[in-house]
């Protein structure tokens, strides 16, 4: 029982152990729990879990010890390898589930309870135990059952409706999302929980549904619907603020930035100093020197000056560096930030300031690679020190030997009867 | 109803806009107790954030705040009152968690920095969301949720191959970032019941945001190969995207991981030529010939609604779904099955749905209970019930403008 382990202090979850079931659908919250000191264990199928054939590869040759997609979001925990499909390997699942806090897992609603391994299963071996689900829909409801993809799960949250250019078919962010989202919803939903057992001593089953968690990313055109029945559509470069389509992306010499179109209305002062800048390069539109920036007259502005205001601040922008840019756009009080690519952000002055990357050795490639560090900077229960994702069933000895005191011989016809 | 999981966890809320209230929100939707923090005249800006009520706006009339501020109370302060300081100080003592998201250096302008809370309530957790952190040369930089996320890497990763960016409608980071601070808080409150410690927690929005980001980041720093905009394309799965179905703008997306999907596929389409043809008889060639094949399956998908085409794909186990808007998420079964939707009687908005997190706890359930709180609708009740203070006090605090 967690409540007789030493607590090393340390960290929020030091003396915690997780069991980790979850392919690339869950592999966040398991990665969190890891990040505040729980021992998490990945508990593979033998031959490894199929998220390490994800792209990217180490050297770009796809090998399941090579995948950064797993590497990203399997640091800090150990892996073994279990058939849960097997009565012996069951039997094992159940003794580590006697020793275990959490179990997370992201099989298809009803394949645990399948393997006699259920929530209320669990809960009869060891009561503490907070188990979470991190499925597509959740455990209940029409589409529990669905065939899943990230792709499926981000056009579904309503967050590619509002992406896109509007002459073709709506996107999903180039990197997948959603399946890091509903990983991320399950680490605080997992921790709700926790803190709850800590103060009852009752654990519970905690159910995330992916899509749920991902339809936070698109909250505003709900209730322009629900109230006005406006549909807010995608606009490529422009956003609807305030009932307006703005633009908020300026192509310049080489790159771009962002930044929010003022509206002569709402802000002729911003309006006033991107006039001045551009008389100063000599881009300015004839119709700009008819308004008294100081105290302009509002009736006289038509949406066509408007219009101009934006094509003349595009071919300012066409003109310059984006660190010029980005000079101007600071010097005039203007908010704004250069659209970085993954270079342009590793080698980004504030985060090195911070030191925000983190060298995590690959021994067995002889490499040190910079990882994304904290995910929040904790006066005494900082994130703990990265360490590289499991080899599949590397503490396979260290757990079934060591710890369950399985006997070696064992342990090798359990690997022959394809057990471990 | 049943217990919620942090009933008796007391907020002391001065965050506002979006990153911060979005990471209140869970701590509020699990049953902690969120008092809201602000000024009559400086309210929080999202009070009058489009769409508000009969597009009049007002501090009570923004459909958007009510949604992303369920089950808080609100309090007004002015903190330019030396009583108010004083009756900040009061709910810091009172407070498990002071949560704040002002721009870095404002709270200890107002002497409410971290050591400064430290000497009212040795205990307490703060925790502080900026833009980019507490530290380092940029600290200071504005920044909105727009601005965040292209310096965080999403708007350069979003849209096609052949064109400029179309970015994430949605200040992405403040709607991701907060689940790493909720997290993080649920951590250090259980410490600080284990040890008696209290710490400060220093969240940026910019670090949260990266690692969503992260198998991209790893591949520029093992591969050098900057990741680019793939449009809805999938290096491992054909046909792999969303397609044009009957009506206007209705979309449907497919992915297709392997043979036996795709042999299948094929059959749902009722076996056409081109299916059929050299160019598209394995996956590679497929992948290869990526943008005839969409076009091809687009003749397919225009004839039949997205409805038809998931509930088509989905019998025969192939991952396909429609690309929902505003209307198809009320409308959808399956959040109604799950509740995910609570419409709650908002005094002057009226009747208003309000999203739910993303999961369920089986024994302490969790979702939106209350609307938004109208502007210092709760003032009295902290005061009274929180802060224990007597009628003859209360009056005086009013006729001394302290809660303007």
């Amino acid at each position: 029982m967690a409540s007789e382990k030493t607590r090393d202090n340390q960290t929020v979850l030091g003396g915690y152990r997780a069991l980790d079931l979850t392919d690339e659908k869950g592999a966040m919250c398991g990665w969190a729990l890891a990040a505040l000191g729980a021992e998490v264990i990945k508990v593979e199928p033998p031959g490894g879990d199929p998220s390490r054939s994800i792209p990217p590869f180490y050297g770009g040759v796809p090998h399941p010890e090579k995948s950064l997609f797993f590497f990203a979001y399997n640091t800090n925990k150990k892996s073994i390898t279990l058939n849960l499909e097997t009565v012996d390997g069951r039997v094992i699942f159940e003794k580590l589930v006697r020793s275990a806090d959490f179990v997370i897992e992201s099989f298809k609603p009803g394949y645990m309870e399948a393997q006699g391994l259920g929530y209320s299963a669990l809960d009869h071996i060891n009561p503490r135990i907070v188990m979470t689900a991190i499925t597509p829909f959740g455990q209940t409801g029409p589409y529990r059952g669905f065939k899943t993809s990230d792709l499926m799960c981000s056009a579904m949250s309503g967050f590619m409706y509002l992406t896109g250019d509007p002459d073709r078919e709506p996107i999903r962010i180039s990197v997948p999302q959603a399946y890091a989202l509903g990983g991320a919803e399950g680490a605080i939903a997992t921790m709700t929980a926790h803190y709850f057992r800590e103060r009852t001593g009752e654990g519970q089953y905690v159910d995330v549904s992916i899509r749920e968690s991902m339809l936070k990313t698109a909250p505003y055109s709900l209730p322009w619907m629900e109230k006005y029945g406006k549909l807010t559509k995608r606009s490529g470069p422009y956003w609807t603020l305030m009932g307006q389509n703005t633009r908020v992306h300026w192509p310049c010499k080489d790159g771009s930035v962002t930044f929010v179109l003022p509206a002569i209305k709402i802000n002729p002062d911003l309006c006033r100093r991107f006039i001045e800048w551009m008389a100063e390069k000599g881009i300015i539109h004839e119709s700009f020197n008819r308004i008294d920036w100081n105290h302009p007259d509002m009736a006289s502005i038509t949406p066509q000056i408007q219009n101009e205001l934006e094509s003349s601040i595009l071919n300012l922008c066409k003109t310059l560096t984006r660190s010029e840019l980005m000079e101007g756009l600071i010097a005039r009080g203007i908010t704004a930030a250069p659209v970085n690519t993954m270079e342009d952000i590793s080698r980004n002055e504030q985060l090195r300031a911070r030191d925000f990357w983190e060298q995590v050795e690959h021994g067995e490639m002889g490499a040190s690679i910079p990882y994304p560090g904290a995910f929040i900077r904790a006066t005494e229960t900082p994130c703990v020190k990265k360490h590289r994702a499991p080899m599949i069933g590397e503490h396979n000895r260290e757990i079934y030997v060591d710890f369950l005191g399985i006997p070696k011989k064992e342990l090798v016809i359990l690997k022959v009867a394809g057990i471990i | 109803m049943s217990k919620q999981a942090l009933e008796g966890v007391k907020v002391a809320d001065f965050t506002w806009v979006a990153a911060g209230p979005l990471t209140t929100n869970y701590l509020a939707q699990c049953g902690a107790t969120v008092v809201k923090i602000e000024s009559i005249t400086k309210p929080d800006g999202i009070r009058t954030f489009p769409p508000n009520k009969d597009n009049q706006a007002g501090p009570n009339r923004s459909l958007l705040f009510s949604m992303e501020n369920a089950n808080k109370l609100s309090m007004t302060l002015n903190l330019k009152h030396p009583k108010g300081l004083e009756l900040v100080k009061r709910l810091v003592a009172w407070a498990d968690i002071v949560a704040e998201n002002y721009r870095p250096g404002t709270m200890e302008r107002w002497g409410l920095g971290y050591e400064d809370l430290k000497k009212i309530n040795p205990s307490i957790i703060m925790f502080s969301s900026s833009a980019q952190g507490q530290t380092g040369p940029d600290a200071g930089m504005g920044a909105t949720g727009i601005t965040l996320q292209s310096l965080s890497g999403f708007t350069h990763l979003t849209g096609w191959p052949d064109r400029d960016p179309a970015p994430p409608w949605g200040a992405y980071t403040d709607l991701t970032a907060p689940a790493f601070g909720a997290a993080a808080l649920m951590a250090a409150l259980d410490y600080r019941d284990r040890t008696g410690k209290g710490q400060y927690l220093d969240l940026s929005q910019y670090e949260a945001g990266l690692h969503y980001l992260s198998p991209a980041i790893l591949d520029y720093h093992v591969n050098g190969r900057v990741a680019g905009r793939t449009g809805n394309a999938q290096p491992y799965a054909a046909p792999h995207g969303v397609y044009r179905c009957s009506g206007e703008e209705r979309w449907c997306c497919i992915a297709v991981f392997n043979e036996k999907e795709w042999t299948a596929f094929r059959q749902i389409m009722g076996e056409p030529g081109w299916a059929k043809e050299e160019r598209f008889s394995t996956f590679l060639k497929r992948k290869k010939n990526e943008a005839e094949l969409n076009a091809l399956v687009e003749t397919w998908t225009s004839r039949h609604s997205p409805e038809d085409v998931m509930a088509m794909l989905q019998e025969k186990g192939i991952s396909a779904g429609v690309v929902k808007n505003a209307q198809d998420i009320y409308e959808d079964p399956q959040l109604k099955e799950r509740e995910f939707f609570k419409k709650l009687d908002h005094p002057e908005i009226g009747p208003l749905s309000h999203r739910s997190v993303g999961f369920k706890l089986s024994r302490t359930p969790c979702g939106p209970i209350r609307p938004g709180p109208c502007l210092g609708e709760h003032t009295e009740q902290v005061c009274r019930e929180f802060l224990g203070m007597s009628d003859e006090e209360f009056v005086d605090l009013i006729t001394d403008g302290v809660f303007e």
